[in-house]
């Protein structure tokens, strides 16, 4: 059974910008963005998991975006190193709270940015990293190296989409769906030449976060306004589970970025 | 010619970081070479690739560098040239550098200097206070001058093969053989020199006596006479032959005009005789004794002519540079502003004088000799074309076309 980390949005906000989606003028609707979080954790609980809570913190309004917290594999859990100062705080209560789980804590060099699962995705034993907006292309090598995997650097060149689960996910029968625009040519190859079945997402699914989504087997928790993609999954025998996100969305975050799973891989071959 | 040398690690084959990092250098403008690559052989391997990147300016380059490094290249750090002292005058240290013909840095107190002039087989002399370097030869060197030794801090710039605009040059880069047609080539040649007189280029000969011997001289009067060159390199016994055939009508006491005919040596020690009377070849035509000839040919249409001896010499015609060394400094001088030189029909003064140019000048080499033409072609790799031929039909053919007419 899959485990999975969320935070509750206790003290979710947007209290400041970082990424393009972010506007303290506009803000986040509170009472809603409770509600939206707690049918993602219903809906995720339902299905065939184990979900985790991790206490959130005031003064951390994006602790509740969990996949940002690190990489885990096996029972090693890589800590993120954020990039900005304004979520360097997440990082000490995310490592702690993994080792008191009895994960085994793996330091990245502080020089090193690297916002884990939220640039880090495995397809099969690839791991595939984004790089540019968010963590260093140097971190990949790292993490590489501590894993013993191949790791697919792509640049990522639209800062709507500035974390690689923005507008990439891998599918658990050796796909994935992604927003091609969202990276560089090199990228686009390198990932057409690792995954053979790529389904496209259009520029306006994907500015709804589509690829933001949570697998857990042939379930697929996704945030809603994707219709295109939810047929083109449901006709490949996957069931799709669209979810409201807006007021997450306003933070450039969705169902995806609000969980970490423990781990997202058991091994690496 | 600026430069620095960048480290990429990772799994940059199937990221296809190397050869996106090598397209964003090429793109700006600036040129690679990859100096060391190892690729891991299982999948979880990592390779790594170490690359000299070069740009027109250190503004251009530093951008270039600040881009690479959002894809993860490192800047490696450079150590300055190791340096020892001169034992003896004319004695360089041991392990001491030997240079290239190719742009050359060194870098000393951490900043990098170019080498001055960029001249083979030379030691490189450093200078602290005046922050320069230079190559020197034996002669050179003093006791107690500080010398590079061994390769550290040691840059060579190679000249690269241009990518936008390719000439003859670059496209033929080769030799073409005895058996080989040659119209075509002579036709884009002449082309070249034209472009070459046109941008205000200097075109340097080194002639052989075989020219006059094989009666090829009117074709590299025509030449001169039309302004297509602008420095002449040979040896004493070339002016001695070009003279005896100017006044005596023979080379080596043969007449080109006779199909069966003696020779022998006499005329051509009379010929000297008469320049050395008349005090030098440009007297000799000012005093209406010389009428013809390359020579003559060279005098009247201000050719620079750089007359150096050999040990065969029938003692020397005046104003022939006999001593070897002052020869080598004279030619070197004579050579620093050619942009295109033609080495026809004489081994030796050809790698002399090919192992003093500068990298990027155009050469051409022409001789019967397939060894001879091979060697002197070496030395410009990229600049080079080489023709086994005789003389006279290239030379022939080439002033047919640069002067438009036919003799």
């Amino acid at each position: 059974m899959r485990e999975l980390l969320l935070c509750p949005p206790d003290y979710y906000g947007i209290e400041y910008e970082i990424n393009p989606w972010m506007s303290r003028a506009r803000g986040a609707e509170t009472a809603l963005a409770q509600k939206q979080w707690h049918q993602l954790h219903a809906t995720l609980s339902a299905l065939d998991c184990k979900v985790h809570l991790i206490a959130p913190q005031q003064g951390l309004p994006d602790m509740v975006f969990t996949a940002n917290a690190g990489l885990t594999v096996g029972r090693k859990f890589i800590p993120s190193n954020f990039r900005h100062k304004e979520r360097a705080g997440e990082q000490p209560f995310f490592a702690k709270w993994m080792q008191q789980c009895g994960y085994e804590a793996s330091w990245l060099p502080e020089n090193l940015y690297f916002e884990g699962e939220g640039d880090a995705l495995f397809s099969g034993d690839v791991l595939f990293c984004g790089y540019k907006f968010r963590s260093d292309i140097q971190s990949h090598r790292t993490v590489a190296d501590m894993l013993g995997c191949l790791a697919i650097s792509v640049e990522l060149i639209d800062p709507r989409f500035y974390h690689l689960d923005t507008c990439f996910c891998p599918l658990p029968d050796g796909g994935a769906f992604w927003f091609p625009m969202a990276f560089d040519d090199y990228g686009q190859r390198a990932i057409r030449e690792h995954i053979i079945d790529l389904i496209d997402v259009s520029p306006e699914e994907a500015t709804h976060f589509s690829c933001n989504a949570v697998i857990l087997g042939r379930d697929i928790v996704l945030p809603e306004g994707a219709p295109q993609l939810v047929t083109k999954l449901e006709h490949r025998g996957y069931r799709c589970h669209a979810l409201p996100m807006s007021e997450f969305i306003k933070a450039g975050g969705a169902c995806k970025c609000l969980v970490m799973f423990m781990p997202q891989r058991e091994s690496v071959a | 010619m600026f430069s620095e040398t960048i480290e990429l690690r990772g799994h940059i084959i199937d990221s296809l970081i190397l050869p996106k990092v090598l397209d964003q250098i090429l793109t700006h403008g600036a040129n690679f070479k990859i100096t060391e690559i190892n690729i891991g052989r299982k999948r979880a391997d990592q390779s790594f690739a170490r690359i000299e990147v070069s740009a027109e300016t250190t503004d251009a380059l530093d951008d270039l560098i600040l881009r690479l490094r959002q894809h993860g290249a490192e800047v490696t750090k450079r150590e300055d040239a190791l340096l020892a002292s001169a034992p003896a005058d004319g004695v360089f240290p041991r392990d001491f550098y030997v240079t290239t013909n190719q742009q050359t840095f060194v870098r000393f107190d951490g900043k990098e200097i170019e080498v001055q002039p960029a001249m083979m087989d030379s030691a490189i002399a450093v200078d602290r206070k005046r922050g320069a370097a230079r190559a020197v030869k034996f002669f050179d060197v003093c006791k107690g001058d500080e010398i590079v030794v061994g390769h550290q801090g040691v840059r060579v710039v190679p000249v690269q093969r241009a990518t936008s605009r390719t000439d003859v040059f670059q496209f033929i880069n080769t030799i073409i053989d005895a058996d080989e047609p040659k119209s075509a080539i002579i036709r884009e040649l002449a082309g070249e020199l034209q472009r070459a007189r046109r941008a205000k280029g200097r075109i340097a000969v080194v002639v052989g006596p075989a020219i006059v011997r094989t009666d090829a001289g009117q074709h590299l009067v025509r030449l001169i006479e039309s302004r297509y060159i602008d420095r002449l390199f040979a040896g004493n016994s070339f002016a001695a032959y070009d003279v005896e055939r100017a006044l005596f009508g023979t080379s080596l006491g043969i007449s080109p005009d006779l199909a069966f005919s003696r020779g022998g040596r006499e005329n051509l020690v009379r010929a000297v005789n008469t320049i050395r009377e008349a005090g030098g070849i440009a007297t000799a035509v000012q005093k209406k004794i010389l009428t013809s000839g390359i020579m003559h040919a060279c005098v009247r249409h201000n050719v620079d002519i750089v007359l150096t001896g050999s040990i065969r010499g029938e003692g020397s015609i005046p104003g022939v540079t006999t001593d070897a060394i002052e020869a080598q400094k004279v030619m070197r001088e004579k050579l620093t502003d050619v942009t295109h030189a033609l080495l026809l029909a004489t081994l030796q003064h050809s790698l002399a004088v090919a192992s003093m140019l500068a990298p990027t000048v155009k050469t051409v080499c022409v001789d019967i000799d397939p060894s001879a033409v091979e060697r002197a072609v070496e030395h410009q790799p990229l600049q080079s074309i080489g023709l086994v031929t005789d003389v006279e039909p290239f030379l022939r053919e080439l002033a047919d076309c640069v002067t438009g007419s036919k003799l």
